[in-house]
């Protein structure tokens, strides 16, 4: 297939005739506040009678100043700004790290249905035995596919498991008369919320470099564990997408030296159903349902990341966790009966196990592994597909569910990594991971996922090939300028960090230093 | 499998243009005897309808709040959502979209966030808002750990009106490194918090109304905190209470979190939730989480980005104000939705509908032999004491359809003297003929 290169706009599709700042189906549409007023409402309510108030003069004296809409305002306000967002149903988004995989929409109607939905975490037990079942039935799933003793559902993120897992071995040490060790290693290639998770922890984080070939330089690992070190924090497979070949010899390393294995699991996409993580000898891995198994990015959250222990964890899991009673299942909800204590109210993120749990029984063991199988053959055909035009960092191993370029075929091009990624929006793709992994300059980290069709990834190969050989052409201007195409020009970051704005006021008074 | 789009063909193909034989090439650093061999004895791939009928099995277990009376509240609240709320947020736009970093295609989410950051800098009369924490309780954690680094002091004192799932959560992040005070449960009245401020300490955390539905005094906190140097934190689990109870900024607060989930969020078996934190502009290079800011682009088109990026983990690494990496974006988009659908208007009519059912409520309950109220002022919840235990009574409640509050022993199952106590909320939804059921019941059971 070759690329439309006819009819592409130049500028920004604002015609010189356009009455407004419209442009056709882009809108450009103003802030709720701008629209509304304190007398619209989209919802109607009954006026109700209080006879015998019991707000002992606490009422609020001043109006609140919120602007409302009628339900046809708010539809055409919601709608309209919608049509501003890039997302998946949109068109590939090979975020590097992030798993934007397709969000089945089954598992919305699932989610909705008043049984889950419409129940409180605190209504008795008895009255919600299918809740407590399901969260049994997800628990056995993460922990099989993972071979580990103990799942701890509660995480609300990522890094919230991260936390959770590093709370739990800081427990475990306390316990064994250990709390002396004070020292985390982190690879260099790490997520930041790696470090930073340990260091809010009160540990002092050590950093370990990558060797040439993209892997974690093992013999600094050896050179750097003492009886201080608490633990490692590794993500496998690493973000340079490579899996660490030397991973049990790692784990055999951390755990003679007293030491525990945090596994950073945001790449299980890559090896779930094919590889289980507890095999390699991890201790504690978080994992992110709203990566591995689909539940939506939502545009920045709500995300979930239970954490699957290792039986030395397993005593250190947290409270809350369901468990067999004589009348059936019950919740081990007491924040004193454990080490660890409680590290959200109540039960986590059930409305995102319900969609991770439907997810995972509409592929069943073996759709899981052909998932992850596909996940990592498209990344591989990429790498191969683009190998002879941009610059690969790591040649020595495959890749694994998502390849690493560097900048180095950008070098003297006048372009960057960033003015590359920006042209790719103008192609309709969201662009990929730019500049992490730190342990390369200029990355671009692409993770197809298995949801992009051959012929989605023929195109975007197709794409990425003609502009890095534009690029080279010495066609600068069309990198630099981008995107052209969008609701919005380039936006100045700097402007809004040293102004900053964060709320719209009525007057249009000057931007406040602070 | 409906979800994978490659043929069995366009495999084989994309293997040819890698060169490798077949898929395990690919898992060739994978070290020998960790790649898995057999079968993990998971179910096989299901289609729509079979694992439709699974879950729908297990929903039908769960007593849904829609199944009777329904009078539990305790921080998370069975609250109206209008239709067109949840029609909006499955927008694949706003559903399926990352966290805003290319900022030229995420300005339907970057406006939105800076909608809804106004709309809470409103409501707490704070000056500045985040774009939303992961919920109530770690976002209270959040603030302690501000407050901690703002004062640079290490004693923290927690009101005993403070949820004590809160309280728990603030333990677990902070218990070996600082001097935690909490104050016992007090679900009689206002606890003698005041008393506990002196010049080590970083902050007071008060939460209002409090978990026995208590109003608490926000301005005398204030003053006496602020006298010593001490800031003060106000906790608000019940948001809709700001429709018409005076906003904590107005009061002196000087960071204010609450729980969002009564504005546009399903109760979901306790998460996902939406927490809220908001402060003084003073202080917010010290404040957790993303924000949402605007500028302009490169044509002078008003436009949004996230910034003060320089407080956060990819950027700071191990020296970031906190990890967090996500807000609850999704659930902060329904809560920015119902709350411009509302409006002032409608929710001040909300909020006052909710005093007027919860006046009601405890009006009758007062008349319930054998039940006492125990609240003088509360907004839409109260805590009252029975004759008997209340986790056995609340059971047998259930037994009857009824959901009937919270016991509070189920919270402090150490704490003896709250036995016999039930913590009940009523909401919009809350009928005179469910409040009537209610108590004639309770009637029964007591006498």
């Amino acid at each position: 297939m070759s690329l439309n290169k006819q009819g592409r706009p130049t500028g920004t599709g604002t015609s010189e005739f356009a009455l407004t700042s419209d442009s056709s189906l882009l809108p450009n549409e103003p802030l709720l506040f701008e629209i509304g007023n304190t007398e619209h409402s989209g919802v109607d309510l009954p006026e109700a009678t209080i006879t015998n108030a019991r707000l002992e003069g606490f009422e609020r004296k001043m109006p609140l100043d919120l602007a409302g809409l009628t339900e046809p305002e708010a539809m055409r306000h919601y709608m309209r700004l919608s049509r501003l967002n890039y997302s998946i149903d949109s068109g590939m988004y090979p975020l590097g790290s992030c798993t934007m995989k397709h969000n089945p929409r089954l598992n919305e109607k699932i989610a909705r249905l008043p049984g889950f939905a419409d129940i409180h975490p605190l209504q008795p037990v008895s009255t919600v035995q299918g809740a407590l079942a399901l969260m049994n039935e997800l628990s056995h799933w993460l922990m099989t596919l993972t071979n580990t003793s103990a799942v701890a559902l509660t995480p609300k993120a990522g890094a919230h498991g991260e936390l959770l897992g590093m709370m739990a071995i800081k427990a475990a040490q306390k316990a064994a008369g250990q709390s002396h060790r004070r020292i985390v290693l982190v690879p260099e290639s790490a997520h930041g919320t790696n470090p930073a998770t340990a260091a809010f922890l009160g540990y002092s984080v050590k950093a370990i470099p990558a060797c040439a070939d993209g892997t974690v330089d093992v013999q600094a690992i050896k050179d750097a564990l003492s009886s201080e070190v608490a633990a490692i924090m590794l993500t496998n497979p690493n973000t340079c997408g490579l899996f660490e070949p030397q991973v049990i010899e790692i784990a055999k390393m951390i755990h003679d030296a007293g030491a525990f294995f945090y596994c950073d699991g945001a790449n299980f996409n890559a090896i779930v159903g094919v590889v289980r993580p507890g095999d390699l000898g991890i201790d504690a891995m978080h994992i992110n349902l709203h990566k591995t198994f689909s539940t939506p990015h939502g545009g920045g959250g709500p995300g979930a990341g239970p954490v699957v222990l290792s039986a030395a964890l397993a005593p250190f899991a947290p409270v809350p966790f369901v468990r067999k009673s004589a009348e059936g299942l019950e919740l081990a909800e007491h924040a004193e009966g454990s080490a660890l204590g409680r590290i959200t109210a109540f039960q986590g993120q059930m409305g995102m196990y319900v969609r991770a749990l439907t997810y995972m029984l509409s592929h069943g063991g073996d759709g899981l592994a052909q998932a992850a199988q596909d996940a990592v053959l498209n990344a591989n055909y990429i790498k191969a597909r683009l190998g002879h035009v941009f610059s690969v960092p790591f040649p020595d191993y495959p890749t694994m569910h998502e390849v690493l370029f560097d900048d180095s075929f950008l070098v003297g091009t006048g372009v960057s990594t960033l003015d590359f990624a920006k042209a790719l929006i103008d192609e309709g793709f969201h662009p990929m991971t730019m500049y992490f992994p730190l342990v390369v300059h200029g990355a671009m980290l692409i993770e197809p996922t298995e949801s992009e069709s051959k012929q989605t990834l023929d195109r975007f190969c197709e794409v990425m090939e003609e502009l890095a050989l534009d690029a080279k052409a010495g066609n600068a201007a069309r990198f630099t300028a981008a995107p052209l195409n969008t609701p919005r020009r380039r936006l100045d970051e700097t402007c809004a960090a040293r102004s900053p704005i964060l709320k719209w006021e009525r007057s249009a008074a000057l931007p406040q230093a602070f | 499998m409906r979800y994978l789009p490659h043929s069995q063909a366009e495999r084989a193909e994309m293997l040819g243009v890698i060169g490798a034989a077949n898929i395990d090439v690919l898992f060739s650093a994978v070290p020998a005897g960790a790649m898995k061999t057999f079968d993990l004895g998971l179910p096989a791939h299901s289609p729509e309808f079979l694992v439709e009928a699974h879950m729908n099995a297990l929903a039908g277990q769960n007593h849904a709040g829609v199944d009777g009376p329904f009078f539990v509240g305790a921080g998370a609240y069975r609250h109206h959502v209008p239709a067109t709320v949840d029609h909006l947020i499955q927008r694949s736009e706003f559903l399926t979209a990352y966290t805003p970093y290319q900022p030229e295609i995420s300005q339907g989410t970057l406006q939105m966030l800076f909608e809804f950051q106004t709309q809470v800098t409103k409501l707490t009369a704070m000056d500045v808002a985040n774009a939303s924490m992961y919920d109530g309780s770690t976002g209270t954690a959040e603030a302690v750990l501000m407050a901690r680094r703002l004062t640079k002091r290490n004693k923290i004192v927690l009101s005993g009106g403070l949820h004590p799932h809160y309280r728990d959560v603030v333990k677990a992040y902070l218990k070996d490194d600082i001097d935690l005070e909490c104050l016992s449960a007090s679900p009689e009245s206002q606890d003698d918090i005041l008393d506990h401020i002196d010049e080590q300490t970083a902050t007071i955390v008060v939460q209002t109304p409090d978990f026995y539905g208590h109003l608490r005094n926000i301005k005398t906190a204030a003053d006496a905190a602020h006298a010593k140097g001490a800031l003060l934190i106000v906790v608000i689990t019940e948001v809709v209470s700001l429709g018409l109870l005076e906003a904590p900024g107005a009061l002196g607060a000087d960071i204010v979190v609450a729980e969002g989930q009564s504005i546009g969020n399903a109760l979901n078996f306790g998460g996902p939730y939406l927490g809220l934190l908001a402060t003084r502009k003073e202080f917010i290079r010290q404040m957790p989480g993303r924000i949402c800011g605007e500028t302009v682009d490169a044509e002078g088109q008003r436009g949004f980005v996230l910034t003060l990026s320089t407080r956060e983990q990819h950027i700071r690494r191990e020296k970031a104000t906190s990890n967090i990496c996500t807000n609850s974006g999704l659930c902060a988009l329904a809560f920015s939705i119902h709350m411009a659908l509302l409006g002032e208007a409608g929710f001040t009519r909300l909020a006052r509908l909710n005093h007027a059912n919860a006046c009601k409520l405890a009006d009758a309950l007062a008349t319930v032999p054998g039940v006492a109220v125990l609240n003088k002022t509360f907004f839409n919840e109260m805590t009252i004491r029975t004759t008997q235990p209340a986790a056995a009574l609340i059971e047998r409640l259930a037994g009857r359809g009824i959901l009937g509050g919270v016991p509070v022993s189920r919270l402090e199952p150490l704490d003896s003297s709250v036995e016999n106590l039930i913590v009940l909320a009523a909401t919009e939804l809350t009928t005179n003929t469910d409040i009537a059921t209610l108590c004639e019941a309770l009637s029964e059971e007591l006498a």
